[in-house]
């Protein structure tokens, strides 16, 4: 039997759930490697060497090479583990974060100062079907 | 005997800490929300409790994807602070206290509620950035600290009925451990934020107000809201206010007793992605012995 997921329908939205862990397993373990200092040192000095170490797919690994966070988490990533991969590099959240969205750094701080992306109109895929960028 | 006195809940956003440890919190952008925890600060320091139980989730810093603990309480005498990644806060070690742990994880247990036991692991944010946003940045933290870990990163997540119901076993916990102490319990979290895919950035004001009231006057109801729910109105991280439910279960009126005073709200927006609540809500004084009721 299926299992229950009403959190699908969701636009923009990928939940992390026990599929998408599965998926993502060694993807994720790569990214909590980079908690540690010497990790990180290593990862910047020679990254495919460093890439090697671990058991992603070929996807995968594109995916942290393009630094292609929508993509990494299409790919079972999540966001608490792929910081780290944004942390290696010097970024914040906001960087990290408004890379997934149509608004570069500057424009995702800007909206957040503005109140943020509205729930109106992003509640549901359905009303993001004719959707043409911006929120 | 130890007795429960207060909850605090409060959103626990990386930027906050960082905002104080670089010394930014008097800057435009930070200004006006640490003008608000302003009068928390001040309740506290008069109300500082002997132990908090602070409820937060690891952001994959203690738990990577080996393990995946859905409620995981600490039993050690100290934890450090974690490095996430951009290297450890500066602020000091946690100190814990390991008789209330093991009492606690003691009573919960053989009340089903079956809890992972942890004696090595670091705390990250969602532990420290609550302890900095209420005591400032002092040498030592001013009381010791009982770290319940809560799995929401990681679907399916505890509900909000079984969070509700883990606060009330902790508050049965508490009030049976012999030591004279005064525990608060801490929820923390939230409030509205997403942080991944196109739709981050999601911030729902009214909801989050909403959450905010139920929180006060109608926590059962809070209990049966579905997952579901929290994700599309709040944003795929504002799941984290489930966590809100353990420490508003460890009040007395869910146990029989006299409504919590509220003493302080505060809701601001934003912080780096997120948006910012707190509430403190004093426990009710507690009753008179049975058979002193003249009513």
């Amino acid at each position: 039997m299926a299992l229950d997921k009403p959190y699908l329908d969701i636009p923009g939205t990928t939940v992390f759930d026990t599929d998408q862990a599965a998926k993502g397993y060694h993807l994720n373990q790569f990214a909590v490697s980079l908690m540690k200092a010497e990790n990180r040192e290593r990862f910047k000095a020679d990254p495919e060497a460093y890439l090697d170490e671990w058991a992603m797919t070929g996807d995968q690994k594109q995916a942290v090479r393009d630094r292609d966070f929508n993509r990494m988490i299409e790919l079972g990533g999540n966001i608490y583990f792929l910081a780290k991969i944004g942390a290696t590099d010097g970024l914040n959240y906001v960087q990290i974060v408004s890379s997934m969205t149509e608004n570069d750094a500057d424009a995702h701080a800007e909206m957040m100062l503005n109140g943020g992306r509205p729930p109106d109109g992003n509640r549901y895929r359905h009303e993001w079907e004719h959707r043409s960028g911006g929120a | 005997m130890a007795r429960i006195t207060a909850s605090v809940y409060t959103s626990h956003v990386p930027a906050i800490g960082v905002a104080m440890d670089l010394g930014k919190a008097s800057e435009p952008y930070y200004a006006p929300l640490f003008a608000g925890y302003g009068p928390a600060r001040q309740w506290m320091a008069d109300n500082t409790p002997d132990v908090v139980v602070l409820v937060f989730n690891d952001h994959a810093n203690a738990f990577s994807l080996a393990m995946v603990p859905t409620f995981a309480l600490g039993m050690s005498a100290q934890y450090e602070p974690a490095d996430e990644g951009w290297g450890a806060r500066p602020v000091p070690p946690v100190i814990g206290h390991p008789a209330l742990s093991a009492h606690i994880a003691h009573s919960v247990i053989r009340e089903d509620f079956d809890l992972t036991l942890v004696n090595d692991m670091p705390v990250d944010h969602g532990c420290t950035v609550p302890l900095s946003i209420m005591f400032g940045q002092p040498d030592a933290w001013p009381c010791a600290v009982v770290p319940l870990v809560v799995n929401v990163v990681q679907y399916p997540v505890p509900s909000g009925r079984r969070c509700l119901e883990l606060g009330k076993a902790i508050r049965r916990a508490v009030e049976s451990f012999d030591e004279d102490l005064s525990v608060q319990v801490w929820g923390t979290g939230g409030m509205s934020h997403q942080l991944q895919g196109p739709r981050a950035g999601l911030i729902n004001q009214p909801w989050d107000n909403e959450f905010i009231e139920r929180m006060v006057n109608d926590p059962e109801a809070q209990a049966s809201m579905e997952h579901v729910e929290y994700v599309r109105e709040a944003g795929s991280e504002g799941i984290e206010l489930v966590m809100w439910l353990v420490a508003r279960g460890a009040m007395a009126d869910l146990a029989g007793g006299g409504e919590p005073t509220e003493v302080h709200r505060l809701y601001h927006v934003p912080a780096s992605n997120t948006a910012v609540g707190q509430l403190i809500l004093e426990d009710a004084p507690t009753r008179s012995a049975p058979g002193r009721d003249v009513s």
